[in-house]
């Protein structure tokens, strides 16, 4: 397998365009699998993987238990705020403990921007960032990229806005990234008050949705996080619904075959209309589907694994 | 006792003298200082090719004894102070218990009598338990031996207690040194608030913060005639704040530390979040750093000082945003003025040696800092052409948290003398 030099999947940041690329070919290539009668591959048999998650998942903790199943590693996960974590123990003892058991590779999930840094510091196993704080959720970006690519068959030149609490967000943050590495054309939008400094480096930012979703081919909401702030970024739920919510008017300034992606959890009526959600461009549940091929190919990549079964 | 420091050049920029001349030092005076001096009775040191200067002061060090002898002692502390070629440290008051009250400081001056490789002169508290609310007993705090007042790493929240402090401490005439920062703009912050703060996903305070702060400060010490010392300037809102002041004849002073003249925010992602990089007053932009080194070149800061703050490992190796603030600097700072400062010119050397010695004395009152005739005998020693690699594993500080591991450093100082007794060398 070749494509990836990495030994590790900290952030997109630091990938080349032919990088991006060949996670996403590898994860076209695997995506049949799932669809096969009998779901499962020995590509990774023998490998063992641990998914440590310090922040409450289920999409991304099931969409990577799912892939190490179909690939056959050996898995666990620790949802390390029901174990030692209480106890008091630090982040750091807590992979070398792990680490005592020889994984091939943990998966980490943290509230703290740069913790799977820290583990990429101290441990011999692979290191796959899961979403860390407000900084990187690379598998996010690469499954919402996966599926862009599906659907536009191509990235190059696809006018994509994306939309919401661009100063919490990871996905923001690793999609800025890949997009505009992979020559897509980005507008950002957002109220002021979340818009953090520096992101017009990246794209222009608008703070009027109609401008945003103007001709777009690709829209991607995300998520108000209400719980990472701390008082008072907009006035109501009420206001932000109504000047930067996305409902189905506004959806029609878009392109017509325009699709629009959400990571999810969804505040339906907050950030997007549910007639939005659950409407016909609406991509959001193929993003699942797509989110274990995905992880799918970033395991075989980073445990080079044989034949691909 | 008689020492004769013979053939150094000799660098005193409170008497603006820079020239080959000898120095005696008497019974823990500087006795003379002239060329050609008699060596009759004195114990000879040899200093040509070297620089003799005063003792250098650090205005900001952190020596964690009472309370937290994990992360430092008096002993440690004032050992890295020596190797660092410092002959006198300021010990902040952020001691458990905090240095409120006589009896700390008392207990602080007794280990330091006791354990001491250098003078220690403590800070007091302006506030009981640094809690920003009632002030310390100021009289009692002096007379014990303390030098200034400050609340350390907490910012005087209230604009009227900083009032009655500035207008307090004028009867014993105290320096007020303040930590400035705006708490409701730099809550949970673990970095500056910028660019790349963004595309790290960490939680950053502003450049504001402080400014505001200092503005304010400004503002009351001119109401007040009290003196301000604005401790750890790290931007450029700061620095134009603390000129305008001195314009206007206010009473105040600043110092900065050499982390903050030398790297910016950038060294956090470089890092790759490690925590040797978090301090507060945190690591800045690229624009203010030119303007806080700006700000010294042109005499609006008065002294460069480490904020030495040691920490244990365990306080550093976790989460970032987890992290403690602060970096270790008695060991770094004056190889890094003159690598990095004297050497590409943005500093001469007279004024490296000022801003490490009469500029500090002068600020907070502190005798030393000038070799005149009849002051301490307290001398720090340069060899410009020394090369040092700056190795963690090697420091006297129990604290091994510096953004600078691995950089080679041209220039040390290689002896420290202390009351005219040699406390520390590194001779070849």
């Amino acid at each position: 397998m070749t494509g990836y030099p990495h030994r590790h999947l900290l952030g997109i940041e630091r990938l080349q365009p032919s990088e991006i690329a060949a996670i996403l070919d590898t994860a076209d290539g695997l995506r049949e699998i799932l669809d096969r009668p009998i779901k499962k591959v020995p590509a990774l048999r023998g490998k063992t993987v641990v998914n440590l998650f310090y922040e409450p998942s289920t999409r991304t903790r099931a969409s990577f238990e799912v892939a190490e199943k179909v690939l056959s590693a050996d898995s666990l996960s620790v949802a390390a705020a029901a174990s030692s974590v209480q106890k008091g123990e630090t982040l750091l003892d807590t992979a070398r403990n792990l680490e005592a058991m020889n994984p091939d590779m943990i998966v980490i999930r943290h509230s703290a921007a740069g913790a799977p840094h820290l583990l990429a510091r101290h441990c011999r196993a692979a290191i796959v960032n899961a979403g860390d704080g407000a900084h990187e959720h690379p598998t996010q970006a690469l499954l919402d990229a996966l599926t862009l690519r599906q659907r536009k068959g191509r990235l190059e030149g696809l006018r994509v806005a994306i939309v919401g609490d661009l100063l919490h967000s990871r996905v923001a943050r690793s999609n800025l990234w890949l997009l505009s590495k992979m020559g897509a054309r980005l507008v950002l939008c957002a109220p002021p008050t979340l818009v953090p400094p520096g992101l017009e480096a990246f794209a222009p930012v608008t703070h009027r949705i109609d401008e945003a979703v103007e001709g777009a081919d690709a829209v991607m909401m995300l998520r108000i996080q209400r719980e990472r702030m701390t008082g008072g970024f907009y006035p109501s739920d009420r206001e932000y619904h109504l000047r930067f919510g996305l409902t189905e008017a506004r959806v029609k300034r878009a392109k017509k075959d325009v699709v629009i992606l959400h990571p999810g959890p969804m505040n339906r009526g907050v950030e997007i209309a549910s007639e939005v959600a659950d409407g016909p461009y609406s991509v959001i549940l193929d993003q699942v589907t797509n989110g274990v091929a995905v992880r799918m190919a970033v395991l075989l990549l980073l445990l080079g694994g044989g034949a691909e079964g | 006792m008689k020492v004769l420091l013979k053939g150094g050049r000799v660098i005193d920029p409170s008497r603006r003298i820079d020239g080959a001349q000898d120095v005696i030092l008497e019974d823990g005076r500087v006795a003379q200082v002239g060329a050609k001096l008699s060596p009759r009775g004195a114990d000879v040191i040899e200093a040509r090719g070297l620089v003799v200067c005063p003792g250098f002061i650090d205005l900001h060090a952190h020596l964690r004894e009472p309370g937290r002898e994990d992360r430092e002692t008096i002993a440690t502390g004032t050992r890295a102070a020596a190797a660092g070629g410092f002959t006198a440290v300021c010990a902040m008051p952020n001691t458990e218990p905090v240095n409120d009250n006589s009896g700390i400081t008392r207990f602080i001056l007794d280990q330091a009598r006791a354990e001491g490789a250098v003078r220690v002169h403590p800070i007091g508290a302006i506030t009981r338990g640094s809690r920003g609310e009632e002030l310390a007993e100021y009289g009692d705090l002096k007379d014990a031996g303390c030098v200034a007042v400050s609340d350390d790493g907490r910012p005087v929240e209230s604009a009227r207690v900083m009032r009655r402090a500035l207008e307090y401490a004028r009867a014993f005439d105290l320096p007020v040194v303040d930590h400035c920062e705006e708490p409701a703009l730099s809550e949970r912050a673990a970095m500056n608030e910028g660019p790349v703060a963004t595309l790290l996903g960490l939680r950053g305070t502003p450049a504001a913060a402080e400014a505001m702060v200092v503005e304010r400060d400004v503002l009351l010490a001119e109401l007040t005639g009290g003196r301000l010392h604005v401790a750890h300037l790290s931007t450029a809102g700061a620095a134009d704040a603390v000129r305008r002041g001195k314009a206007r004849g206010v009473r105040v002073s600043a110092e900065v530390t050499p982390h903050h003249l030398l790297l910016t925010d950038q060294a956090v992602k470089d890092s790759d979040y490690d925590a040797s990089t978090k301090m507060n007053p945190p690591l800045r932009s690229e624009a203010d750093r030119r303007a806080v080194l700006e700000a010294l070149r042109d005499g609006t800061i008065d002294a460069i000082a480490t904020d030495h703050a040691p920490h244990t490992i365990d306080d550093k190796q976790v989460e970032y945003e987890e992290a403690a603030f602060g970096v270790v600097g008695l060991e770094t700072a004056v190889g890094l003025g003159l690598d990095r400062l004297v050497a590409p010119g943005l500093l001469s050397l007279p004024q490296l040696v000022a801003l490490f010695s009469s500029g500090p004395a002068r600020v907070l009152g502190l005798p030393g800092g000038t070799l005149a005739p009849g002051s301490p005998a307290d001398v720090t020693i340069l060899d410009l052409t020394r090369r040092r690699k700056v190795d963690p594993t090697r420091f006297h500080s129990k604290g091994r948290n510096t953004p600078f591991t691995g950089w080679t450093l041209k220039g040390a100082a290689v002896m420290t003398i202390v009351g005219g007794r040699v406390v520390w060398q590194d001779r070849r």
